[in-house]
């Protein structure tokens, strides 16, 4: 057996366990580690210019494949500035490991420099938290650390590391654990057969059903499963804001986005049915509105690994824990092997009212001035310029509805937003962690002019690591979602949504080393976008001014039912 | 309703803060907690009074068991159990509340176990609607200090809650 010191156990660790990039910042409580990452060349390091953005490469990189992201930072400040983006994995569920320096073993508790008790700091937003106590349990703690993350409902783990555990001249003997077992923690691995034939059941005799599809879809990798259900029963699908690409936006059986932002059609399917098959969705508040006056007719079956997710808002009639692939094959098989079959004539006619609400709202909005760009053209001609084929991150505001409402995705993991946090100043650095591991994808981060000042000093990592990405920068000229709030809730009182000073964004991706254009009228929107896209090795930052005015609907309206909403600004349900 | 949840728990630095955390941070509601390592030195055993709607409740529960050091929990309040607490209090006694007070005790079958010129130092073991009811019966007024141990519980009969 090898014996290494805890710095190189670390390092040989994550070679072993396959991981290829860290994303992280140095700091002295984990020099003797970076010293360990330094003698090795299998584990290549990013350096970003914030903790936080390290921590959403991380993330994205963790939502494009479904693999945990692995994050490195020093003590006290370096472990502080994570903790957004730890929380914003937390909230969506994704697999993360990071790795904290601490100050050493012997001075905790003293408030030495660079001292912050991060297991507490971090212990209401991570899935678990783990302290490295003696060098020799490093191995196992990494190897509990992935699997908790990767594991059941996904979530980020953060391993507190003593710098005294990683001397360099201390060595200890060094195994990979191949697994690991912990007896107070098990995922479930299927779900409850009788449940899943009465669900099946239900199904099968539902009048007026829809399958409400969320991004447990995405991280359960049940996408396939999903659509050979919906087709095989003809039932229409909507997807939650986590959920888009789950099931093929351009599919005759798609509703688009349900919730507070989502389409007429999804709001109303979701309203009127009588069955609902909710997979890998928590029914949050930002879907279902006022809860009790959420889908008054509709018996729910849910699907979820994570119990304490059922009938945690909405109560549910048949609910069923499990990985949703597997729920999803045994629900399959069976109806086919049921003698009962779908009562296609309900569905036609209930199909009928859905191709009429379909009609009705189609998603429109108002082009009156036809200099002026309007945000969702934008989009619009995104998805036509890429082909609809990108990788799409997005910052958080009205910029992020109109790209998961106009950019029609048909495939998962393509879509990669904070849905649960809603944090400014994800998108980039979650581009940045796709684009290095997809370079020969298309990678786009749609954002605002306040989103992409939140982490726009990674505009120089990507200089660093040569990462063409393209960002799509909505100019509003305000906090539009902000203002949007404030012009329907406070008579049009915009306190401190606006943008004063903004930066010349070209000569800031300039200086960068970086190329900017700017777009200012309809004409000549979708030739900038393809020069932009053209220009294969450079990251372009496109500054697209747009209608400061405009809002983004259908709204539901708070406190109403799943039908209640805005759908423009003077016209409501 | 109260409810009283029993939960074993790795006996780790760090599980007992986890458990608390969940408490304030998802606004649920702790009456009274206690903890101490068991026969097995790996495992901790917790006790936890609560009150909440069935679904509060069941949130709890399910909270709890999604904390990776959590290894089992049960709702002791579902089926038959039993509920200890016990209470030292002090109290004044002079004159004739000494004898007041002693016979007292001895209906709630406490024991004094300290005693001097004018304090008795009771011990009282029970339910906690008894340690209640004692307190009542001696009045406030006489009452120096309290100090409770908070709920311990276990099931009747052969169900145990082990790995
Ligand atoms: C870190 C953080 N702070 C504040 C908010 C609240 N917030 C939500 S949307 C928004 C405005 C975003 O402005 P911009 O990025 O320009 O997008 P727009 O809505 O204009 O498209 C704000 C401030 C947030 N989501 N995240
Ligand atoms: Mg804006």
């Amino acid at each position: 057996m090898e014996l290494l010191s805890g710095a190189d156990m670390i390092a040989r660790f994550l070679q072993d366990e396959g991981v290829e990039h860290i994303y992280g910042y140095p700091g002295g409580a984990v020099l003797h580690i970076y010293d360990a990452l330094f003698r090795q060349d299998k584990v290549k390091h990013i350096l970003v210019r914030h903790e936080q953005a390290a921590v959403h490469m991380a993330d994205g990189y963790a939502r494009a494949t479904g693999k945990a992201g692995v994050v490195l930072v020093t003590s006290g400040p370096g472990a502080t500035n994570t903790v957004t983006g730890i929380a914003t994995a937390f909230m969506d569920s994704i697999p993360m490991v990071v790795l904290c320096g601490q100050v050493p073993s012997a001075l905790i508790g003293e408030d030495a420099f660079q001292e912050t008790d991060m297991i507490g700091v971090s212990r209401p937003v991570v899935k678990h938290n783990l302290t490295v106590r003696h060098p020799e349990e490093i191995p196992v703690i990494l190897k509990k650390a992935f699997y908790i993350a990767s594991t059941g409902r996904p979530g980020p783990v953060v391993v507190d590391i003593p710098k005294d555990m990683t001397t360099p001249n201390e060595r200890w003997k060094y195994e990979y654990p191949k697994k690991v077992k912990l007896r107070s923690y098990s995922p479930a691995m299927r779900g409850h057969s009788g449940q899943i034939k009465k669900a099946a059941d239900m199904l099968l005799a539902a009048k007026r059903p829809v399958i409400y599809a969320g991004g447990g879809v995405i991280l359960g990798r049940a996408s396939d499963k999903l659509i050979e259900l919906a087709r095989m029963l003809n039932f229409p699908v909507t997807n939650t804001l986590m959920g888009l690409g789950c099931y093929p936006a351009t599919d005759r059986q798609s509703l688009g986005m349900l919730g507070m932002h989502g389409s007429y059609e999804a709001n109303m399917v979701m309203h009127h049915a009588d069955l609902i098959l909710a997979v890998g969705a928590r029914f949050d508040d930002r879907v279902t509105n006022a809860v009790d006056k959420f889908c008054p007719g509709a018996r729910i079956v849910h699907i979820d690994i994570d119990p304490a997710s059922i009938s945690k808002t909405v109560e549910v009639d048949v609910p069923i824990v499990g990985p949703v692939d597997s729920v999803l094959k045994e629900m399959i098989a069976l109806i086919k092997e049921s003698k009962e079959e779908v009562d296609a004539e309900a569905l036609a006619s209930w199909w009928a009212q859905i191709d009429e609400w379909k009609a009705f709202h189609g998603g429109r909005y108002v082009t009156d001035d036809t200099e002026k760009i309007k945000p969702q053209q934008v989009i619009e001609a995104l998805y036509r310029v890429t082909g609809g084929d990108a990788y799409v991150t997005s910052d958080v505001g009205q910029h992020q509805m109109f790209a998961a409402q106009y950019y029609k995705f048909d495939k998962p993991n393509r879509w990669i937003n904070s849905g649960g946090l809603g944090t400014m100043g994800f998108g980039l650095p979650a581009a940045m962690g796709i684009k290095l591991n997809f370079p020969d994808e298309e990678v786009v981060c749609v954002t605002g002019e306040g989103s992409i000042q939140m982490n726009i000093q990674e505009l120089s990592t990507c200089s660093q690591y040569n990462l063409p990405l393209k960002i799509v920068n909505i100019n509003n000229q305000s906090l539009g979602m902000v203002r949007q709030w404030q012009d329907m809730n406070y008579e049009s009182r915009h306190a401190q949504s606006y943008m004063k000073s903004l930066p010349d964004f070209i000569k800031l991706a300039e200086a960068y080393g970086h190329v900017g254009l700017k777009v200012e009228r309809l004409e000549d929107l979708e030739p900038a976008l393809k020069k932009a896209f053209a220009m294969k090795d450079k990251l372009v930052f496109l500054d697209i001014y747009v209608d400061p005015y405009e809002h983004v609907y259908p709204m539901q309206i708070a406190r109403g039912s799943m039908k209640d909403m805005w759908l423009s600004k003077n016209e409501r349900t | 309703m109260r409810r009283i949840i029993s939960v074993l728990l790795e006996n780790e630095p760090g599980a007992l803060s986890r458990v608390v955390g969940l408490f304030s941070q998802r606004n649920y509601n702790i009456e009274t907690l206690t903890v101490a390592a068991t026969e097995d030195p790996t495992l901790s055993r917790m006790t936890v009074t609560t009150r909440g709607s069935d679904k509060v409740i069941e949130q709890i529960t399910k909270q709890l068991n999604k904390l990776i050091e959590v290894v089992k929990l049960v709702d002791l309040t579902d089926g038959a159990h039993i509920e200890r607490e016990l209470m030292l209090i002090k109290v004044k006694a002079s004159g004739a509340q000494r004898d007041e007070i002693k016979r007292t005790t001895d209906i709630f079958r406490g024991q004094v176990v300290d005693v001097t010129g004018s304090v008795y130092t009771v011990q009282l073991t029970g339910d906690s609607d008894k340690l209640d009811a004692f307190i009542q019966a001696i009045g406030t007024a006489c009452v120096l200090e309290v100090v409770r141990t908070g709920v311990s519980g276990i099931a009747r009969g052969e169900k145990v809650l082990s790995i």
